[in-house]
C-alpha cells in the first residue's frame, strides 16, 4: 500500500532520554559475539583513550529504529511487510557508557520502487546536553503484495 | 584513539584477512533481546515461511554487526570507526539444524586525509552476497 507522502520531511518529537549503560553495552557486545575488552572493561577503554567503555558501531540501532515515527496509522505502514534496506551510521565520536541521549527522527524521503515502498529515515543521536554523537540513516522497504 | 593499524602501513588494495562467523538460532534470540527487535521472522520458522521467506533469517543488523566486528578487530579500537554503512542485499538464512556461516572479507579502497581509510567489505552466506555497498571509514594510527 502506498505510504502517505505527506510524511516526507516530517520530524518527530525527540525520544525520552536514554541512559547508555555498561550493562547494556556488554549485553549487546555479547549478543553480536564480540569479545573486545573495550566494550566490557573500563580500564581497557581508558587505555585506548576513552573515558569509559564504548558501544559497538551498530549499537545505536537500539535507540534509532524509528520507533513511534513508524507507528502513526496515518503513515499507512504495514509492519509485517517491512524489511531493512540500508543502514549507515556517521559518528562524531563513539557512544559510551554514561551518555544520556535523545533521538530525533525525520522522514527524509518516501518513494516507490517496483511493487515496494522505500522510506528513508534520519535519526540524530544527541546527548541531553545537545552534543551530536551520531547520525543514523536508515532505509526501510515495505514489500508489495 | 588506540588504533593498532598504522595509516602508513596500508595502501589502496591492502586486503584484510578473511573471517567466517557462525550464526545459529540462539544467537538470533540473544540479538533480539539485546537490540529490542523481536520480529518473529528471526526466531519462528512458521512465521518466516508464512511471509514468503525460506526459513528463519538473521536480523540485517546482526549481519551488519558481524561486519562491524570484522573491521574493529582489524583496527583494534572500535572508537576508530568514523562511519559504517551497508545495503542489505539478501537475507542470511539460519536453519534450525546447523545454523549458517557468514564469510567476510575486506580491502582498503581509499586513503583520505586525517589518517582515515575507507574499507570496502564483502559478506556472503550460502553463496549469496548478503551485504553490498558495505563500507567503513576508520581513522588509523
Amino acid at each position: 500500500m502506498a505510504l502517505n507522502r505527506d510524511f516526507i520531511g516530517r520530524t518527530f518529537p525527540p525520544s525520552e532520554p536514554y541512559e547508555v549503560s555498561r550493562v547494556k553495552i556488554r549485553e549487546f557486545a555479547t549478543a553480536i559475539g564480540d569479545a573486545n575488552p573495550i566494550y566490557r572493561d573500563s580500564e581497557a577503554a581508558k587505555a585506548a583513550g576513552h573515558p569509559d567503555v564504548i558501544a559497538p558501531p551498530t549499537f545505536p540501532i537500539v535507540v534509532s529504529l524509528g520507533g513511534p515515527a513508524l507507528l502513526d496509522p496515518a503513515l499507512g505502514l504495514n509492519y509485517a511487510m517491512v524489511v531493512h534496506g540500508e543502514e549507515r551510521f556517521e559518528y562524531q565520536r563513539p557512544l559510551r557508557a554514561g551518555d544520556v541521549i535523545v533521538c530525533s527522527t525525520t522522514i527524509t524521503d518516501i518513494k516507490s520502487a517496483g511493487n515496494n515502498e522505500m522510506m528513508k529515515i534520519e535519526t540524530e543521536v544527541k546527548t541531553v546536553e545537545g552534543e551530536l554523537v551520531c547520525t543514523a540513516y536508515n532505509t526501510i522497504v515495505e514489500r508489495g503484495a | 584513539m588506540a588504533a593498532q593499524v598504522k595509516y602508513d602501513d596500508v595502501e589502496v588494495g591492502t586486503e584484510l584477512p578473511a573471517q567466517t562467523y557462525h550464526v545459529d538460532r540462539a544467537n538470533l534470540v540473544m540479538y533480539a533481546g539485546a537490540s529490542g527487535d523481536f520480529n518473529p521472522i528471526h526466531w519462528r520458522e512458521s512465521v518466516a515461511k508464512a511471509v514468503g521467506l525460506p526459513d528463519v533469517i538473521a536480523h540485517g543488523m546482526y549481519t551488519m554487526a558481524q561486519g562491524g566486528r570484522y573491521v574493529t578487530d582489524w583496527v583494534g579500537d572500535p572508537g576508530a570507526v568514523v562511519s559504517y554503512g551497508v545495503r542489505f542485499s539478501a537475507p542470511v538464512v539460519v536453519p534450525d539444524e546447523g545454523g549458517a556461516d557468514i564469510e567476510i572479507s575486506g580491502k582498503v579502497e581509499e586513503k583520505r586525509d586525517d589518517n582515515q581509510v575507507v574499507v570496502a567489505l564483502t559478506a556472503r552466506s550460502a553463496g549469496a552476497k548478503v551485504l553490498t555497498r558495505a563500507k567503513a571509514v576508520v581513522r588509523l594510527a
